[in-house]
Order: structure tokens, then C-alpha cells, then sequence
């Protein structure tokens, strides 16, 4: 049973999510229970794996039994191993918390939410653990695709910016796709450990430079960094909540980790780090994407598309870490990846329950004006997402505080310190971002919008099947803190390849 | 000049490949009609489709099936005289997410024109201002 765990976390939800489609015909009730079965045997699955990698080293699947150059390996190790956690993890929390707006938003649409949901999750998950890099782009078509119809059920302009997504997703996989096929060109081959044995004899040929920047645009634009983010803020502030809160926390994180496995494991940091010059201005550009982020959050006032801005500092963050190119700065963007799909979860769940509860004055988009009064109304929705709020900024004992800082000495010892200044500017806009909302929050008059329909009066704590994963999120984020220092020694120290100093 | 003339000549199909993703490329970002977009979205995925397949060909190359080969295949098996099979494969799953993006794309597209009444990107932005 063990054995076949990176074949199950892949199989039961794809199985399940077609089957879920089948009985919504049948019995609508029963499509709930079935993604959370699915989804929960997945992240057993996970959590064994990681088990197994943890207490035995890599543990590698061969899909139909063939050997690796020619078949299509399963590859888990100590990085995909949490990475694989985090994301069914997140899938799974929030599914739970999600029912109640799912009814409400698309009461005849049940079944096709469900049905997404699920092959999202897939998608991503089969992105983390494959070994190969064509069915890479194949699952990242499979996330992204039903990436684009999560967002395009939302309502007001959520199908013009799915529309946007579409375009800027489908160049960034293609050229994704190219770069694939020029290693192919060069290597004959597609698993990613075999072409990182054949490329050191050919690291000079253009063609793999070519290769290195058709993959890295590619995923730049999946991943919005910061020139290209164009997409992002219209998608996620137009998406349903329920959506949004798998998308956001997800999406961006597994894509960053679709760079780190490409960087460190198909070029290797030899190549990456060594034959190419590009990791000093690529650091450049992750300030830059982080001092932009920060600022164009200051800028709003809609609650998603501040989040939303904020995503595309964080995106700095872990690429800037990860091409700093020595052993924290990885480490930080490693930890930072899980560290900021929980905190993205935690503040994403709370921006939906307060949605669900709070008619926004602005159609479909809560303004930060409309949180006035939550506090004392929404007491513990409001707690846990101060607690996502302290953890984005940086707060000690939440767990974004250690990326953060593994971040900065990373900076410091590769000595960048352009980019330890974004890291605290950005730090510095967050609390003046956060604390505007609480202010609103905790001293914001609600009365003076009575005219516009604001009822605050009607406004109560959330249900509880909402509100007890939100404040697990929360509690995690502070147990995530507490062991930052099990996860970097067990786990992230064994997942920087050798080489790197 | 001759010299151009024939570098371009003996790689024709890659030339053919770098401009129709040029074009596709072009058409999603000027054009200001949706469906043009999307029309150039699928020759931009459309010419990664004729680079793989013309990275696969070979100059007499047949298809990989023995009995297609030079003497019906009574001879050891020599790779030079078959096309490689491997990209092509690829490319049907290509074919089959590009298709795919274009459903999903397409039919957004009806729900834009549903809501606003319009596919031309500047008259939707004039609308959502109002």
C-alpha cells in the first residue's frame, strides 16, 4: 500500500473528481463528501511520503513499472516531500471551510465546482511530484485550465480577467513548453534527473541557453513576478471567494517550486548559479518586484486586491531568495514557500468569511471601508486574520518571521543589500497596510454608511464549519513558528542539492 | 546575401515556426477584439507544434515502422532512417490542452459578450468605468 502512495495522491482525486461530476447528476448532497474523502486519503498519502522520505531518503515511483529515461518516474524527496503536504493541506482546510459559501454562491453548480476543485488540486500536486518534465507542463495545464474556470464562476468581471489569465497563462506555459523542447533538442531527453546528467558536457551551446530562458520567462509569467503580474490582481480579486482561497495560497507557491526544482535539479546550480551570470540581476528584479508589490498594495482600497498585491511581493521574495544562490537565501525561500501558503490561506479564508458575512458597498469587491465595526462584531474572524496579518509582516513568534529572516542573512552574506532593504521596506509597508485595517476594524464608525444599505446591525460571527479551519490556520501558523527550526533541520537542510555554499 | 538566402532556405520549416509565433504573439497583444486574441493565442501554440514536429524529421526518414523502412525492414534496424516518433506523441497532448484552452476560452468569451454586449476590449473598459 505504502509503495504506491505517489501513484495514489495523483490518482484517487483525478478518479474522484470525475466521479464527483457523475453524481451530481444523482444526488447533489453527495458531491462534498466525496472531494473531501479523495482529497483527505491524498494528503495521508502525502504525509506518508514524507514519513517514508524522511525516515528512508528519496522514495522514486516508476508510472507502469518502466525504468526512468523512457518512463514517466514519480520522484519524492525531502523538497516535494513538504511541498506535497503543504498543498493538500491547504486544498483540504479549505474545502472544509468553503461549503456553506459554495451553496450560496452557485446553488445549480455544485457538481462543477466540486468537479475544478479537485483537478486543480491534482493538477498541482502531479506539477510537485513528477520526475518528468513534458508531464509537468501537461499537469500544469491541467491546474492552470481549471485554474481559468474557478475564476471565470466568480461574478462582476470575473470572466474578463479569467479571459486576461488565459492569455498571459497560455504564453507563459508555451514558452515553458519551448524551453522544454530545445533541452530535448540538445539532451534527447525529458526526465529532469537524466537531462541534469547529460547537460554539464554542453553547458556552453546556446541552445540550452535558450532553453534556461524560454523555462525561467515562462514561469516568471505563471508565477507573476513582479513585470509581468499584469494578470493576477484582476483574477483574484474577481474570483470566488471560495476559489480564490484555494488559488491564491496555491498557485503562485507551486510554481515557485516548479522554478526551484528547475534551477537547482534540471540546470543544477553549477549551471545556474555558475555558468550563467544572471542571478545578481535577477535578485535586482525580486526587490524591485517587492518594492512595487508594496506599493501598489498601499494603493488600494479592495480588500482581495490589496492581498493580491501583497502575493506579488511575496513572489520577490522567494525568487530573490532562491537566486541570492547560497544556502540560506534557499533555505528562506524553501521555508517562505510553505510559510506564505499558510499565511496567504489564513488571510485569503478570513478576507471570504468576512465576504460571506458583510454586504460589500462596492459590488462584489469588500472595501476596506466595510470593515468598519468587524471587530466587536466578527470577533474571532477578525483574531485570526490579525494573526495572518502579524505572520505576513514578520511578527517573531509567527512563522513568517523565520523565512524572513533566513531571507535577510541570505542577503547579507551574498551581499545584496538592495535586496535586505526591499525585504524591510516591504516589512514596513505591511504593518502600515495591516494596521489601517484595524484601525478600521476596532475604531471604524459603521454608522456613517448607513444610507448605502451597510447593515451592520444583521452582522454576526461567522458559521462555525468556516471559522474553525480559519483559526486552525491561524493556530498553525504559530506552531509552523515554533518549529521552524524541526522543518529546516530535518527537512529543507536535505533538499539544497550539494554545491552550494 | 546567397549565403542568407540558403541559411534560411535549408532551415525553412524553423523560420516558418519563429513567425507564426512572432504572429500569434503579435495578435494577443495588439489586437483589441477578444476572438482575434484568442485566434492568435492558437498559432502561438500552433507553431510549437510545427517546431516540434520539424525537430523530429528527417531528411528520407520514414515513418517508425519497420515494415515502412528501405527493403520492407529485412536489415538491422538503423534510426537515421526513421522520423522520430517521440515528438509527435508529445504533441497530441499539445494538441489536446491547446484544444482544451480554446473551449475554455471561447466560452469565456460568450460570457463577456453575454455581459457587456461587446468583444472589443476598449468599448468593455469604457463600460466597467461607467
Amino acid at each position: 500500500m505504502s509503495q504506491q502512495f505517489p501513484a495514489l495522491i495523483i490518482i484517487v482525486p483525478l478518479l474522484a473528481a470525475f466521479f464527483i461530476f457523475t453524481v451530481s447528476w444523482i444526488n447533489r448532497k453527495l458531491c462534498f463528501p466525496i472531494a473531501v474523502l479523495s482529497l483527505a486519503i491524498s494528503l495521508v498519502s502525502a504525509m506518508g511520503l514524507l514519513g517514508m522520505v524522511l525516515s528512508n531518503g528519496p522514495v522514486e515511483y516508476r508510472m507502469g513499472g518502466w525504468p526512468p529515461p523512457w518512463g514517466i518516474p514519480y520522484y519524492v524527496d525531502y523538497l516535494n516531500a513538504l511541498v506535497l503536504v503543504v498543498v493538500y493541506a491547504v486544498a483540504l482546510i479549505n474545502l472544509l471551510a468553503c461549503r456553506q459559501s459554495v451553496r450560496r454562491e452557485f446553488p445549480d453548480k455544485i457538481g462543477s465546482f466540486f468537479t475544478l476543485y479537485v483537478l486543480f488540486v491534482t493538477g498541482l500536486g502531479g506539477m510537485v511530484v513528477t520526475g518528468d518534465a513534458f508531464n509537468l507542463y501537461v499537469l500544469l495545464e491541467i491546474a492552470s485550465l481549471t485554474g481559468y474556470a474557478l475564476i471565470g464562476m466568480g461574478k462582476g468581471d470575473a470572466a474578463l480577467s479569467s479571459l486576461n489569465y488565459i492569455f498571459m497563462g497560455t504564453i507563459g506555459a508555451s514558452f515553458y513548453l519551448l524551453g522544454i523542447g530545445y533541452l530535448y533538442l540538445v539532451t534527447g531527453s525529458l526526465n529532469i534527473a537524466d537531462i541534469a546528467s547529460i547537460l554539464p558536457g554542453v553547458y556552453d551551446s546556446k541552445v540550452v541557453l535558450v532553453a534556461f530562458i524560454f523555462c525561467i520567462t515562462g514561469l516568471f509569467l505563471k508565477m507573476a513576478f513582479f513585470p509581468l503580474h499584469g494578470w493576477l490582481p484582476n483574477a483574484y480579486t474577481n474570483a470566488p471567494s471560495a476559489a480564490i482561497s484555494l488559488i491564491a495560497p496555491l498557485t503562485t507557491k507551486v510554481m515557485i517550486y516548479v522554478m526551484i526544482r528547475i534551477v537547482l535539479y534540471l540546470f543544477t546550480p553549477s549551471f545556474s548559479f555558475g555558468a550563467l551570470h544572471v542571478g545578481s540581476v535577477l535578485v535586482w528584479l525580486s526587490a524591485g518586484a517587492i518594492v512595487m508589490g508594496s506599493l501598489l498594495a498601499l494603493g488600494q482600497k479592495s480588500l482581495k486586491r490589496m492581498l493580491a498585491y501583497i502575493i506579488v511581493a511575496e513572489v520577490g521574495y522567494m525568487t530573490g531568495g532562491l537566486w541570492l544562490g547560497n544556502t540560506e537565501g534557499i533555505t528562506g525561500a524553501i521555508l517562505h514557500l510553505v510559510n506564505d501558503a499558510a499565511m496567504t490561506l489564513c488571510v485569503f479564508l478570513a478576507a471570504g468569511t468576512l465576504m460571506f458575512k458583510i454586504k460589500p458597498s462596492v459590488a462584489g469587491e469588500l472595501q476596506l471601508d466595510d470593515l468598519a465595526g468587524s471587530f466587536t462584531k466578527m470577533p474571532y474572524t477578525m483574531a485570526a486574520f490579525v494573526m495572518g496579518a502579524l505572520s505576513i509582516i514578520g511578527v517573531p513568534p509567527f512563522c513568517g518571521f523565520f523565512s524572513k529572516w533566513y531571507l535577510l542573512s541570505g542577503a547579507v552574506t551574498a551581499g545584496h543589500y538592495e535586496f535586505l532593504a526591499a525585504l524591510l521596506f516591504s516589512s514596513l509597508v505591511n504593518v502600515v497596510l495591516f494596521f489601517r485595517i484595524i484601525e478600521i476594524g476596532y475604531y471604524g464608525k459603521p454608522g456613517h454608511r448607513a444610507e448605502s444599505g451597510h447593515s451592520i446591525a444583521h452582522m454576526d460571527e461567522a458559521p462555525l464549519d468556516m471559522l474553525i479551519p480559519l483559526l486552525l490556520v491561524a493556530a498553525g501558523l504559530l506552531a509552523m513558528g515554533f518549529y521552524t527550526d524541526d522543518i529546516v533541520t530535518h527537512v529543507i537542510r536535505f533538499a539544497i542539492p550539494a554545491g552550494i555554499v | 546575401m546567397h549565403d542568407l538566402i540558403l541559411a534560411i532556405m535549408s532551415k525553412y520549416n524553423y523560420w516558418i515556426y519563429i513567425v507564426l509565433l512572432m504572429i500569434g504573439l503579435y495578435a494577443m497583444m495588439v489586437k483589441k477584439n477578444l476572438v482575434k486574441k484568442i485566434i492568435g493565442m492558437n498559432i502561438l501554440q500552433t507553431a510549437i507544434i510545427l517546431f516540434y514536429i520539424s525537430v523530429s524529421a528527417k531528411k528520407d526518414g520514414t515513418l517508425p515502422i519497420i515494415i515502412h523502412g528501405p527493403h520492407a525492414g529485412h536489415h538491422p534496424v538503423r534510426a537515421a532512417d526513421y522520423i522520430n516518433p517521440l515528438p509527435h506523441v508529445l504533441m497530441l497532448t499539445a494538441i489536446v490542452v491547446a484544444v482544451a484552452t480554446l473551449g475554455v476560452a471561447l466560452a469565456l468569451a460568450i460570457k463577456v459578450y453575454q455581459q457587456y454586449g461587446t468583444l472589443d476590449e476598449d468599448e468593455i473598459h469604457t463600460r466597467i468605468r461607467k
